[in-house]
């Protein structure tokens, strides 16, 4: 049993990413998850040399991130939806040039400024690629302030297993909660000479070029193939979800991080009425879980995707289930937190009462 | 009295024909010769022996296609015969 | 007595003990694409005979930049990283934060260091992070063929500056060495030129000078080089040259605009 302690998510994340060995984080103020520079700019540097640097802007830090990556370092950044909006310039080339990083989105209420409360606005830029090009993020949803932990340190592992940057897409609500939260053990700060990274040119090989310009299409074409094989491997390796009550189960409800755990009361309450719902939270919103979708869809009446936005994953749900039963959707914009009532209420108005 | 000579090499097929070098060049030594390289490019030709090695030509030049070469013949007597 | 005009043969003189000069080994045996006479070429060569004198290839990580100068790393025979246009102060803080015992650089033009890059080499400067920005300064975009740069000057035409740059409507050319001078994390700006043998001197000098400093660790440190584009502003490169002589320079003069005291 690891150290337990009482904390925020801002500041759990930013304690695991100590604990995880990260070499550098840059940043910029915004809410909702300022606490994560405040914290590592109180703790990192003098517990393990770790890097930590305000950047002028949100472009600035990936960009940094990017130099960092590119000589085998862990390189971090958290922001907030409009944050991560300037980073997606950056992110399309780091995924381009193969480089390992960690970026997660505390996502609020928008678009535009938008308001500082939580949603989830930020799932199509997060899953089908914000940036320009052909490329995807690894993305990891969590749930409570002890994923915002754990994904850490799991998402530089995948990171630097698939040389591809990787986002944990939490919002302001998961952020800023406090929950009970087992910390991980902390790890060395380690140089690694990574054969491809840029640290200066072997005195008995070729330079290292960090580069995602290929003039030649058919060069450009064979990097594409090969970022695509690599999305290929995620889906068939790194697909996480967790599921409740399937096997009896006549309707899904199905929703990431936060959210789930709102519709996971619903089930309960759905449960007390006697109705026989199941529960499907997807961990990796890239890769989708869709085998489990299309499972449950040949056996389910219906699907309700419940979501703080205007429904974004309920059209990979779709995809998923293929026709083969009802999907509907309830959501609230604009950082309203659903509840559970409204919830079951939206189910039984579309499901129960409808037959 | 000591007599410097100089030589230079050109890349031929690297030379863009921007006559940088010509202009450079104290001793009027270098023009733009008739033939073309394998780009299309007239390169730079040796109009005269009059070279002293200065390497004025190779540090202008944009394309590092010179390479220069000097001997100081001392005396009379070591001049080749 | 002067030895009378003989016939010397070549081959005695071009042996190897007789080698003035030759290509740095630290620039790969590639052509370069640059325009015939362009300036690029002539700091990349003049770069790579400073990196090899100094024996620091393999300490040295760049930064190349979107721009004509996109593909400088074909060609500098050192580990770099290509970076998005105008980020490269920012990737290159992030390689010496990194590697703080490492030499690293970024080679810029006008459009990604002053336009977009603006912001990115203004807070790299004020951080004062300790690279060297070398800044090709030719008052035009060069790959794209030929637009106005933040450091287009008055009344020059370019493609999006037909009738010469109207500075009431489209501002006034930036001159960023003096910009960026007064911060404290500023250590060495200077500018230079490589259109005549003797500024290419110089400005091997200033490049070699300002590496030194950041050996010293005494912050950031930028060489502008105040350069051509012949096929932009559609002149010979000798026509080109005089232009940098007779109107870029008196806009942009040359010399040294802030040097550290470095106790000797």
């Amino acid at each position: 049993m690891g150290e337990v302690r009482l904390m925020k998510g801002n500041e759990a994340l930013a304690e695991a990413a100590i604990r995880a060995g990260v070499d550098a984080y840059f940043g910029y103020p915004i809410t909702p998850q300022s606490e994560v520079i405040e914290y590592l700019s109180r703790e990192a540097t003098k517990r393990t040399g770790m890097l930590v640097l305000q950047a002028e802007s949100e472009i600035g830090a990936i960009n940094m991130i990017y130099g960092a990556a590119g000589c085998g370092k862990k390189a971090m950044s958290t922001s907030s939806s409009p944050g991560i909006s300037l980073m997606q310039e950056g992110l399309s080339y780091i995924a381009s040039a193969e480089l390992p990083c960690l970026v997660a989105n505390i996502n609020r209420g928008g678009p535009g400024l938008g308001t500082i409360q939580p949603a989830q606005g930020d799932y199509f830029q997060a899953v089908k690629g914000g940036g320009h090009g052909d490329y995807r993020l690894l993305v990891l949803a969590p749930y409570n302030v002890q994923e915002m932990a754990d994904f850490v340190k799991l998402g530089f592992e995948l990171a630097f297993k698939y040389r591809n940057p990787v986002m944990i897409l939490a919002d302001g609500a998961l952020g800023q909660m406090m929950e009970k939260v087992e910390l991980p053990p902390q790890e060395p700060r380690v140089h690694i000479e990574y054969p491809w990274a840029t640290t200066g040119k072997p005195k008995d090989g070729p330079r290292r070029v960090i580069t995602s310009l290929h003039i030649e299409p058919e060069k450009m074409e064979e990097i594409n193939l090969r970022l695509q094989a690599k999305y290929k491997k995620m889906e068939e390796e790194e697909v996480r979800y967790q599921a409740k009550n399937l096997e009896d189960a006549e309707y899904i409800f199905t929703a990431f991080g936060l959210v789930s755990r709102i519709a996971l009361k619903a089930m309960d309450l759905g449960r007390q009425k006697g109705y026989k719902i199941g529960w499907i939270r997807p961990i990796t919103l890239f890769p989708f879980p869709k085998k489990i979708f299309a499972e449950v869809s040949e056996k389910v009446k219906g699907i309700l995707d419940v979501e703080m936005n205007s429904g974004q994953m309920v059209e990979d749900v779709k995809l998923a289930v293929c026709g083969n039963t009802r999907v509907e959707f309830y959501g609230r914009m604009g950082g309203v937190i659903p509840t559970p009532d409204e919830i079951l209420a939206y189910f039984e108005k579309m499901f129960i009462k409808g037959e | 009295m000591a007599k410097v000579v100089g030589e230079i090499i050109v890349d031929i097929e690297r030379c863009k024909g921007c006559e940088l070098c010509i202009q450079a060049c104290p001793e009027q030594t270098l023009a733009l010769g008739k033939t073309l390289n394998h780009k299309g490019y007239q390169y730079v030709v040796k109009i005269n022996d009059n070279c002293t090695g200065c390497a004025n030509c190779a540090i202008i030049c944009p394309d590092a296609v010179i390479t220069v070469y000097r001997k100081v013949y001392k005396t009379k007597k070591e001049v080749p015969a | 007595m002067e030895p009378e005009n003989v016939d010397v043969m070549v081959e005695d003189i071009v042996t190897p003990e007789n080698l003035v000069y030759r290509k740095p080994s630290t620039l790969i045996d590639v052509e370069f694409h640059y325009c015939p006479g362009c300036g690029h070429s002539t700091v990349h060569k003049i770069f790579m005979e400073v990196v090899e004198e100094m024996g620091i290839q393999n300490d040295m990580i760049g930064v190349a930049p979107v721009g004509c100068s996109v593909f400088a790393y074909h060609y500098l025979d050192v580990d770099m990283q290509q970076a998005p246009h105008g980020r490269a102060c920012a990737v290159a803080t992030g390689i010496k934060r990194m590697l703080p015992d490492k030499y690293v650089f970024t080679y810029q033009g006008d459009g990604d260091l002053a336009a977009i890059g603006g912001n990115e080499t203004l807070h790299a400067a004020n951080r004062g992070e300790n690279i060297l920005v070398i800044f090709i300064n030719n008052a035009i975009y060069g790959m794209t063929s030929g637009q106005m740069a933040p450091t287009t000057i008055e009344g020059m035409v370019t493609t999006t500056s037909p009738y010469g740059r109207e500075v009431k409507t489209m501002g006034y050319p930036l001159k960023f060495g003096e910009l960026i001078a007064p911060l404290p994390g500023v250590a060495y700006v200077t500018r230079q030129s490589v259109h005549t043998v003797q500024n290419v001197r110089r400005a091997k000098k200033a490049l070699q000078r300002a590496l030194e400093y950041q050996k010293m660790g005494l912050g950031f440190c930028l060489v502008e080089i105040v350069s051509n584009c012949p096929s932009n502003w559609k002149m010979t490169p000798i026509e080109s040259n005089k232009y940098v002589q007779n109107v870029l320079i008196p806009f942009y003069p040359l010399g040294d605009i802030k040097v550290p005291e470095v106790k000797k």
